[in-house]
């Protein structure tokens, strides 16, 4: 067994990255299942790829321009509805900024 | 005429037209059958009893009032948990939007609307489309029609048990790296991905941009080319809608195989172990050959790195599309101490397992000091399996293997391992990542009696040879007058 693919110390700065909690039960099994699928993804590097251009589009196409027309929109009331909380017309979140008064 | 719930689409719309039964009755025996069948199978997690009557009443309406009907019109379809329905639920299955009512219709139900389809309801997945055998559900996983231990296969393993079962006449799946085609062939059903670009993505919950598209799934291959007709086409709303002619499929299906060069993949179909896929997928290859195709081998010698690519490109799109779900303006919202713990518990309580997975190795490979060593290098590779692609089909007109390398397994025989759940996905991965248009189509039965697909694959926009090469497989070895026993 070579050194791990990926430290637990890793999972928890990724997991840190993703906005995601894990519970340190978790985080073992994760690093041990990312560990074993970036194991085998490591194949890849026996490919000689540095001359060979990306594909971010398998079908290329032409970036799609419309006519800037309005058009109606979603109802405001019908996108409240399936928040989990609002305020004067719009999404309620946690204070983003701390501001001293 | 075929027996409820087996007759096709094209009989039930002919049947209402002429007045023999109702949109309406034939809703209701449908609606009864999920009824007495979906509490087992779990195919749909929800059923718009109220919705689907309506849309037949108004179908019935239009015939009353001398309206032309729509080409499924009073047709009963199942549909992916991942489309969005306006004013019915639609979850992805997942309990991060346990619940969510979405204030639209993607192009996809749209478009199935206004051809007078019949909605049933929504069917089960696995989390995001995350998976190969729905058992990544957050609500439990849909059962195999075929055999009730074994997988349905993933992700749109409810779509595909739902018609195999006899739940509904046509289901709309998506397919990502092969989630409508595996379950088609572990379900003994059609599943045709499209083309990159062939049907609109907007309103299809987003788990992969580049690799996502919409598929149709039915027991017949006419009747899904007939879907793809209904779905098909350029739509604005979705700035990679294809603006590319189509033809008509169905009139495709009709079209023979004479002078059609078929590629047979030898150094994919080498590695199968399974003796009875390689029965059943020679047996179709000599359907093809007996109705005047030339069977040419081919190789795609960078098929094989599919699934390392596919499993990092897949993971970063996702990851950066999951990102939505914040707890902020729809959905769950587990309220921490602050906004970024609010964040943190949400995700950490609302995804599943896979999806949390997926989220870490997507998240990974696009972290500062990785992007290059991974996803850049997976989006070469990519480039690598394209140009095989290229290559092979200045040989063929179209290209099969299997696809998948065994008939559906146990179900938890997989869970344990993530990595050996991604392996199966080896022959369904390639086209995707080129873009191409596949279908899995049913060839025959193991001698277990479990379903056998193979996978047609054309050059980009060329659905029309697939439904013409898979209507002359289904002619000789399919199963559309073979439903599951336990069902039939």
């Amino acid at each position: 067994m070579g050194d791990p693919k990926i430290t637990l110390e890793e999972v928890q700065r990724v997991a840190k990255l993703a906005r995601m909690e894990l519970s340190a039960d978790e985080a073992n099994e994760m690093q041990a299942q990312l560990d074993s699928i970036l194991g085998y993804i490591a194949e890849l590097d026996a490919l000689d790829v540095s001359k060979v251009e990306p594909t971010f589009h398998s079908i290329p196409m032409d970036a799609a321009l419309r006519p800037d027309v309005p058009a109606r929109c979603v109802d405001r009331e019908e996108v409240l509805a399936e928040a989990p909380e609002t305020e004067a017309g719009g999404f309620a979140v946690p204070l983003v900024l701390e501001v001293d008064s | 005429m075929t027996d409820f719930p087996w007759q096709g689409a094209f009989e039930i719309r002919e049947r209402i037209d002429q007045g023999e039964t109702s949109a309406v009755d034939v809703t209701r025996a449908f609606l009864d059958r999920v009824e007495t069948l979906n509490a087992r199978l779990n195919a749909f997690l929800y059923v718009d009893h109220e919705g689907a009557l309506a849309a037949a009443a108004g179908v019935d309406r239009a015939r009353a009032a001398g309206a032309p009907l729509g080409p499924l019109a009073g047709v009963p379809v199942a549909v992916k948990d991942n489309l969005c329905t306006r004013g019915v639920t639609t979850t992805c299955a997942s309990k991060i939007l346990g619940g969510y009512v979405p204030p639209y219709d993607a192009h996809v139900i749209e478009a199935l609307r206004h051809a007078g389809a019949v909605i049933v309801g929504k069917t089960n997945l696995d989390e995001f489309a995350m998976g190969s055998s729905n058992e990544n559900s957050a609500f439990g996983n849909v059962l195999n029609p075929w055999d009730v231990k074994r997988a349905p296969g993933g992700s749109s393993g409810g779509s595909a048990c739902a018609i195999a079962a006899g739940l509904a006449s046509l289901a709309l799946g998506s397919d990502t790296g092969g989630s409508v085609r595996q379950p088609g062939a572990f379900c003994g059903v059609n599943a045709f991905k499209p083309t990159y670009g062939r049907v609109s993505r907007y309103g299809l919950i987003a788990f992969a941009s580049s690799l996502d598209q919409v598929g149709p799934m039915a027991r017949s291959v006419r009747e899904s080319a007939a879907m793809l007709e209904v779905i098909a086409g350029h739509d604005p709303r979705d700035a990679t809608s294809a603006d590319q002619p189509l033809s008509g499929y169905v009139e495709a299906c009709d079209a023979g195989v004479k002078g059609l060069r078929v590629g047979v993949c030898r150094d994919q179909i080498e590695g199968v172990q399974d003796a009875d896929v390689k029965k059943a997928l020679d047996s179709a290859l000599a359907a093809l050959e007996a109705q005047g195709a030339s069977l040419v081998d081919v190789t795609l010698p960078h098929a094989k790195h599919a699934v390392s690519a596919y499993y990092l490109i897949a993971p970063a799109e996702a990851s950066s599309n999951l990102a939505r779900f914040d707890g902020m303006r729809y959905g769950l919202r587990v309220t921490g101490s602050d906004l970024t713990d609010t964040y943190n518990k949400t995700r950490g309580e609302g995804f599943g397992p896979e999806v949390r997975r997926r989220i870490m190795l997507g998240t990974y490979a696009l972290s500062a000091g990785y992007y290059d060593a991974f996803y850049l290098r997976a989006q070469r590779v990519r480039t690598l399996i394209r140009q095989d692609y290229d290559d092979a089909f200045s040989k063929c007109d179209v290209l099969c293997t299997p696809t998948t390398p065994t008939p559906a397994f146990a179900l938890g025989e997989k869970t344990s391992d993530p990595l050996e759940m991604y392996l199966a996905d080896i022959f369904t991965l390639p086209p995707s990542l080129a873009g191409l248009p596949a279908i899995s189509t049913p060839c025959g039965l193991s001698g277990g009696g479990l379903p056998i697909g193979i996978q047609i694959v054309a050059p980009p926009f060329e659905e029309g040879r697939i439904c013409s090469a898979a209507q002359v497989v289904e002619d000789a070895c399919g199963l559309v007058t073979s439903p599951p026993p336990a069902f039939a």
